[in-house]
This record gives C-alpha cells, structure tokens and sequence, in this order.
C-alpha cells in the first residue's frame, strides 16, 4: 500500500476516512449489538458509508442503487419482520452448538484479516485493462453502465427478471398459512373471549 | 488525486471479515443474515474498485447483478425465516436444528 497522505487531496482523503470510520463502526453495531433493531440501524450506516465510497469512486448510479435498494428496500423489510414477529427478544448467546465456536470463529477472522493486510503489501490489481468497455470520460457514468447492461451483459439482464419472478413466487408460497381455516377459526374464538375477560375485569373493578 | 485502490481493498477486507465473524459468533437468524448482507457489500466495494483501477465498466455492471440478487435473496430468506418463527418462541439459530417436513 502506498502513502495515503502523500499524493491525495485533502476533501478525498476526509471523505474516505470519515466513511471508513462510519463503515466499520457500523459494521461492527451489526455484530455486537444485542437488540436486532440497533443491528439493522448500524447496518444503515453501513450501507450509507459504501455508498459514500461509490461516489467517491465515479460510480454515482451504483451509489443511489445502493441508497434507494438497501437502505429503502432491504432495511425496511427486514425491520418489517423483526416487529412484525416480535423477534427481538435476547438471544440465548451463551449456548454454543459447538464448544469454543466463538473462539474459533474469531480465531479465523483474525486469519483471514491478516492475510488479507498480507497481500495488501504487494499488488492488488492485476490482469487486462478494459476488456468490456472503457470508463471514458465524455459518457456519464448511467449512460455508459446502461450501454453496457444492454448490450454486452443483455441476457444476464433478462435472467434477472425470471430471477425476479422466481422470488416473488417463492415469497407468496412461503408467506401463505397452510393451515389458515384452522388459525381464523381460533383467533375468531380467542378475541371475543379475550375482549369478554377484559371487559369483567374492568367491570370488577 | 483520489485515493489509491489498495486503501478501499483493505476497507472491503475489513467489513468482509467482520461480516464473516457476525455469521460465525451470532445465533440470531436476523442478525445473521445482516452480516451476509455486509459480506455482500464488502464484495461491491472490491468490485467497484477494481472497476476504477482496470478502467472496466463490467464490475460495476456485476455490482448491480449482485444488488438485484441480494434483493430477491432477502425476500426469499425472510419469507422462510417467517415461515419457520411463526409458531416458534425465539430467533435463535440452533432451535430448527431437527429439518423434518
């Protein structure tokens, strides 16, 4: 890795570190945090923080992709479930199914960044220069990845919207109650019930 | 100058492996499945830089392939997390251990 301060303006360098520090502050909320709601808000940062870093690198549709998709789309489903089911209960994280996971895990992880830190010593980028298509100025950045999405990558396009229906279809089937005649008919017997003893006990009272 | 591509490489890196440590150390499912989204995003970092530094617009055309996968695959992923928790007590991930139909 080369000098970080040498050869770099200084609304670059500010930008990417105030990003990288939001990023793995983030990241890490998603990990530590015990209350799944903070987690998807940590994750918010995060996926701000690279998209940030998307601007910073001259991909500005990727960046609102990234902003309208994860943190307006993907986010909000996921709070959707954890209120929606109430799982926001304590995890039992003291039970391990294997003894010492958590050790091991971190163990690897520490591996993993350092050979990763490794590698940064030499190299990063190797291998041909432009072979789909050249970022060159003149076009903007939308124009040339939808240049690129319809005619080089068009049948990995298409792919996607039957990848598209497919989940849609395996998110109706999952979604549906298979036993639903039997569920209404105990809600339906459960809520009169339920009202009836509240009213008692106000009555009582 | 902008910054230099290894410095993002090694940002990616980071959230990559912590994203893998959440997988591995957590055992709610939600929790869970937000660290793969990290891992996910770690990978489109690595592919937009590397979009910058071989001047290629076809990792940032990978990059948006991968960001129209993740979203079917949350969709298809809570829909069975809600499938499975519905007429359970907790998220925790070893509970469904026993997978009969």
């Amino acid at each position: 890795m080369g000098g970080l301060v040498a050869t770099v303006s200084l609304p670059d360098l500010a930008t990417f570190l105030v990003a990288a520090v939001i990023l793995v502050g983030g990241a890490l909320g998603v990990v530590l945090g015990r209350n799944p709601v903070h987690a998807a808000l940590s994750l918010v940062a995060t996926l701000l923080a690279v998209a940030v870093l998307f601007v910073e690198e001259n991909a500005q549709f990727l960046a609102a992709v990234q902003i309208i998709v994860y943190t307006g789309a993907i986010v909000v489903l996921f709070l959707f479930v954890i209120m929606l089911l109430g799982i926001d209960r304590r995890e039992r994280a003291l039970v391990d199914q294997f003894r010492g996971q958590r050790f091991v895990a971190l163990g690897l992880g520490a591996l993993v960044l350092a050979e990763v830190l490794l590698l940064g010593t030499g190299h990063w980028t190797t291998g041909a220069h432009a072979t789909t298509g050249a970022l060159n100025r003149p076009l903007s950045n939308v124009a040339q990845l939808g240049r690129a999405i319809f005619t080089t990558y068009l049948l990995p396009f298409e792919i996607t919207s039957a990848l598209l229906v497919v989940a849609v279809v395996a998110a109706v089937v999952l979604a549906r109650r298979f036993d639903a005649p039997h569920d209404d008919e105990r809600t339906l017997e459960g809520d009169p019930a339920g009202d009836a003893g509240d009213e008692s006990e106000v009555a009582g009272r | 100058m902008t910054i230099d591509g290894s410095w993002y490489l090694a940002l990616a890196a980071v959230l990559f492996t912590i994203g893998a440590v959440g997988v591995l150390v957590r055992r709610n499912v939600l929790v869970m499945f937000m660290c793969i989204e990290l891992m996910l995003n770690a990978a489109n970092l690595t592919f937009v830089t590397f979009s910058r530094e071989l001047n290629d617009i076809g990792g940032q055309v990978a990059v948006f392939f991968v960001l129209v996968v993740a979203a079917a695959e949350v969709v298809v992923g809570l829909g069975i997390i809600v499938a499975i928790y519905r007429h359970r007590v907790g998220a925790t991930a070893d509970d469904p251990h026993e997978l009969r139909g």
